[in-house]
């Protein structure tokens, strides 16, 4: 496999780790809004309550920052990234 | 000024003029002190701030086409999310967004996590790959991914549908607040806002936008926080209000227990104003089905990926990794003031149904409720409202009726707060419409004048030329857009949904599959746009028209049997028709890496 096929193989695995941590927390929990309501969350708020006021959201932001970070160490490996010009 | 050192200064300038800006308020507080009337000092707010914003645009005037297009793509990653994050935020985010969770509880909140959820798509899936092309505008891609004329063309067509429908809410939006801040008509009001978002745009095009955004951006995230957090102290519900009001929430939900949902009859409803609502449902309880939350979610979330106002923002970075960076940093901005939107919502229905608070108005008789100042004011606007429908002489909690906006435009008066923030309201309003206005008239503008006429009408055109023609597209769709506006056809939220769906259901899957799939092509592309879109808007006019639709999917989700459409045509029609040449196949390889040169020019 060339180093760009490879470049490729491993930025193609983070999309689908970052997906699927996206897909938990934008979809996958909310099938069980009523139940996970019942629990009281961070804050004291009930739990489905605060992911959709600041649980979710807040890890979106952890979320593309973390994958920002990756992407970036996994083009150096590879020696994909940009120079001079940030 | 605005050039050498401009980049290097950046965080100074925007120190001074936040500096700056906080005096002015302190300066409005003293005047108030002295007794200027409420009215001149809504009017010195608004008019303050944009005369500011059509300074830096004058400042950012411009003749080169890549500063024109994409700000010359040196916009710093923190500037950019901060651009990004009032481009993003309309109107409807400042005004409507904490009257939507207040009156719909769980069923709205799919909004706030569609609207941010979708940004991990654009990080992830777009953003980096659009930002190594070097594309000037979206169908810019599209059109040199897929090559030929007609797949440009399809791509103008759904980008300036979706922003064409969504800019028309904006401009509304300005009107409206245009005209209670300088009472003035509406119909005046709207060309007035208008003019505003204009002097922003169009001497410096992106370059302009984007140091007026960040401008912008400041003055909004001020205006909805200092009043959230001054309420929240004032009420003795918490300092932090983000982790401090489990509490109220729980106290909401016991008072809607103790009142009760009544349910008025429909007689009785008639007599409400219309735009005004009354409390129905439960504040943190889980009041919508699974897939009715998840599929709103979705469609926002695609949709948010699909918009080519905000994709635009991505090209100005310097790099590749910066246009990541900036992905994050734009949703960090959002979150600051989505997270505080329910803080607000809680706040603001506390303070009004608390029967044990000095604000409450639920349990006291109608005579004392209708002889408040706030009431009297904000009846007279139209946004509040009381009938004792019971006839026992108390205001009932299905009794009073508010519009969406009161809870943002009232509550700081409500809970006594001094005249000064109502006028900074005003001006974040106004700052968050205008500057998503701005993005997308330049997004419709740019992509006619670039992709239509420069790509396809007339490749030999000089730049000064080029130019002149964007500028007078931007005021020419400015104008439809006010006119459009003008006639009030529909609520603001409800077209900023639309515009949404209209976007993903041309646009998401051409967009993902030009990177992602190398098998993608032409045929297929123009396939995905067409029928996308045809059958999105299709499904809306039969929803709207009678039509029972399927599966759940409503007028505000259309999107999703839109873009599935969209999906299955693109990929039947790629596999029937023969793969993308070798060049292009390679282009999509350089694509995939951030290293080497971008696949347009710097100057194309």
């Amino acid at each position: 496999m060339s180093k760009q096929e490879q470049h490729w193989e491993k930025s193609k695995g983070l999309l689908m780790m970052t997906l699927a941590i996206w897909f938990v927390f934008s979809i996958g929990i909310f099938l069980f809004g009523a139940e996970m309501n019942e629990v009281t969350g961070p804050f004291g708020y009930p739990l489905t309550y605060w992911f959709t006021c600041q649980g979710s959201l807040g890890i979106f932001v952890i979320l593309i920052f973390w994958f920002a970070n990756r992407q970036e160490k996994i083009d150096e490996e590879f020696g994909f990234s940009e120079r001079g010009d940030d | 000024m605005i050039k050498g050192n401009f980049i290097d200064n950046l965080p100074k300038v925007y120190g001074i003029y936040t500096g700056g800006f906080l005096g002015f308020i302190i300066i409005m507080s003293i005047a108030e002190q002295m007794g200027m009337t409420a009215k001149t000092i809504g009017i010195c707010f608004v008019a303050f701030t944009v005369a500011i914003y059509a300074i830096i645009g004058y400042l950012s005037r411009t003749a080169q086409a890549d500063a024109y297009y994409v700000a010359g793509r040196q916009v710093p990653t923190v500037f950019n999310g901060m651009a990004t994050a009032a481009d993003w935020m309309s109107g409807a985010s400042f005004v409507a967004m904490a009257g939507g969770i207040y009156f719909k509880g769980y069923g709205y909140m799919a909004l706030l996590v569609g609207w941010t959820g979708g940004y991990v798509l654009v990080a992830s899936l777009l953003a980096p790959y659009l930002r190594k092309f070097g594309c000037y505008t979206v169908p810019d891609f599209i059109g040199t991914r897929y090559g030929g004329n007609l797949s440009r063309f399809m791509a103008v067509v759904v980008l300036t549908v979706a922003s064409f429908t969504y800019v028309t809410a904006q401009i509304n939006a300005t009107g409206t607040i245009a005209s209670v801040a300088l009472d003035i008509p509406f119909q005046y009001a709207v060309y007035v806002g208008l003019i505003s978002i204009l002097l922003c745009s169009m001497l410096g095009g992106m370059r302009g936008v984007t140091w007026t955004q960040v401008a912008q951006y400041i003055v909004l995230i001020i205006a909805y926080l200092l009043p959230v957090f001054w309420i929240s102290n004032k009420m003795g519900a918490g300092f932090f209000p983000h982790f401090m009001l489990a509490d109220e929430v729980a106290r909401i939900g016991e008072l809607e227990q103790q009142f009760g949902f009544v349910k008025n009859a429909a007689a009785d409803l008639k007599t409400v104003p219309k735009g005004l609502a009354g409390i129905t449902k439960a504040h943190s309880a889980v009041n919508a089905t699974p897939w009715a939350f998840i599929s709103l979610a979705l469609a926002m979330m695609m949709g948010t990926a699909s918009l080519p106002h905000v994709m635009m923002r991505y090209f100005t970075t310097p790099s590749v990794k910066a246009a990541r960076k900036s992905v994050g940093w734009s949703l960090f901005f959002i979150f600051l003031l989505y997270s505080s939107a329910p803080m607000l919502a809680t706040l603001s229905k506390l303070s009004l149904i608390d029967p044990t608070l000095s604000t409450g108005i639920i349990g006291k008789s109608i005579a004392e409720v209708q002889a408040i100042d706030w009431y009297q004011n904000w009846n007279q606007a139209n946004l509040m409202f009381v009938s004792d429908f019971n006839g026992n002489g108390t205001l009932e909690l299905n009794e009073f009726f508010m519009g969406g906006k009161a809870v943002v435009l009232a509550t700081p008066e409500i809970a006594g707060l001094p005249y000064v923030i109502s006028g900074l309201v005003a001006a974040g309003g106004m700052a968050a419409a205008m500057s998503t206005a701005d993005g997308l008239i330049l997004a419709i503008a740019n992509a006619i004048s670039h992709d239509v006429y420069y790509k396809i009408i007339d490749p030999k055109a000089e730049t000064a030329k080029r130019l002149v023609v964007a500028r007078v597209l931007l005021v020419v769709i400015g104008f439809a857009g006010a006119t459009i506006a003008a006639l009030e056809i529909q609520g603001i939220l409800g077209s900023v949904i639309w515009a949404f769906d209209f976007a993903m259901s041309g646009l998401f899957f051409p967009l993902v599959l030009g990177v992602w799939w190398k098998r993608a092509n032409r045929e297929g592309a123009i396939a995905g746009m067409a029928l996308g879109l045809i059958s999105g808007a299709a499904y809306l006019v039969w929803v709207r028209t009678g039509g029972s639709g399927f599966l759940g999917i409503t007028q505000l989700t259309f999107g999703i049997f839109g873009s599935a459409v969209s999906l299955v045509a693109m990929v039947v029609v790629s596999l029937m028709t023969s793969a993308p040449n070798a060049a292009t196949q390679r282009m999509v390889d350089e694509v995939r890496v951030p290293a080497g040169k971008s696949i347009l020019g710097k100057q194309h």
